[in-house]
């Protein structure tokens, strides 16, 4: 199994810093794809002052963990880097991190959309927004349900 | 046999606590059994699990659905659809 790493933390992270330490000294990659998520000013119309995102810690880590070794099994893959931030999070700051790495670019694309998909529907966070002082949970979106869904497609229709 | 029950997200702020050990009574056998008898135990339960169809349960932290089993379960989440990402 080639190589994972995944931190949930508070803190800011670096994503140039990170792509550079994953291929730092490697000749053997040939594409690195990186997914940013970022919190946006506005959600519904409606400017936010900030996001907050709870989330479940064991769970978070194992549900990750699980998600990139389907990853790993279904493409080729060289490396694999997640991020994702939880706590107080302001307009313009990154959310998560996703980094693929393989030989060849199909790969490294497939599994970061794949990646993200399910990070979006089966990773235990939950945002909720700040606007004009007062508090809202954010709503799952069926969209982010759909895209999910056709990686259980046959292969031909997903890839 | 007692079980932590652990609460996320609106269902935490309407049940009024993030988590609790209980012993569900015999006959509750799967998570819909359980968030049936929950849904029973207060107004508060009631509110929170007013729309079974929106709560997404854990079972010793893995996705389940309602009719999983619960027997030998150590930590039961309980959680709305999620927004991670």
């Amino acid at each position: 199994m080639s190589a994972a790493s995944i931190s949930l933390q508070q803190e800011p992270f670096d994503a140039a810093a990170e792509v550079a330490a994953l291929t730092r000294s490697r000749t053997d990659i040939g594409a690195v794809v990186t997914f940013t998520g970022i919190c946006r000013g506005e959600e519904n119309g409606a400017p936010i002052t900030a996001l907050t995102l709870e989330h479940y810690p064991a769970m978070a880590e194992a549900e990750i963990a699980r998600q990139v070794e389907a990853a790993q099994s279904r493409w080729s893959l060289l490396c694999v880097r997640v991020i994702h931030r939880f706590g107080r999070i302001a307009p313009g700051e990154d959310i998560v991190l996703v980094v693929t790495a393989s030989s060849h670019r199909h790969d490294a694309f497939a599994a970061a959309e794949f990646l993200m998909d399910y990070l979006k529907t089966r990773a235990p966070f939950w945002k909720q927004v700040e606007q004009a002082g007062a508090s809202s949970w954010v709503a799952a979106k069926e969209t982010d349900e759909a895209a999910a869904a056709r990686w259980t497609k046959p292969r031909a229709a997903a890839e | 046999m007692r079980v932590k029950l652990l609460y996320f997200a609106w269902l935490r702020e309407r049940i009024g606590k993030n988590a609790e050990e209980i012993e569900p009574p015999p006959g509750i056998a799967t998570v819909g059994d359980l968030v049936a008898w929950l849904a029973k135990q207060g107004d508060e339960y009631a509110h929170a699990f007013a729309n079974p169809g929106v709560v997404r349960a854990a079972i010793d932290r893995a996705h389940v659905k309602a009719d999983a089993p619960i027997a030998g379960a150590r930590e039961i989440a309980f959680f709305p659809p999620m927004t991670g990402g």
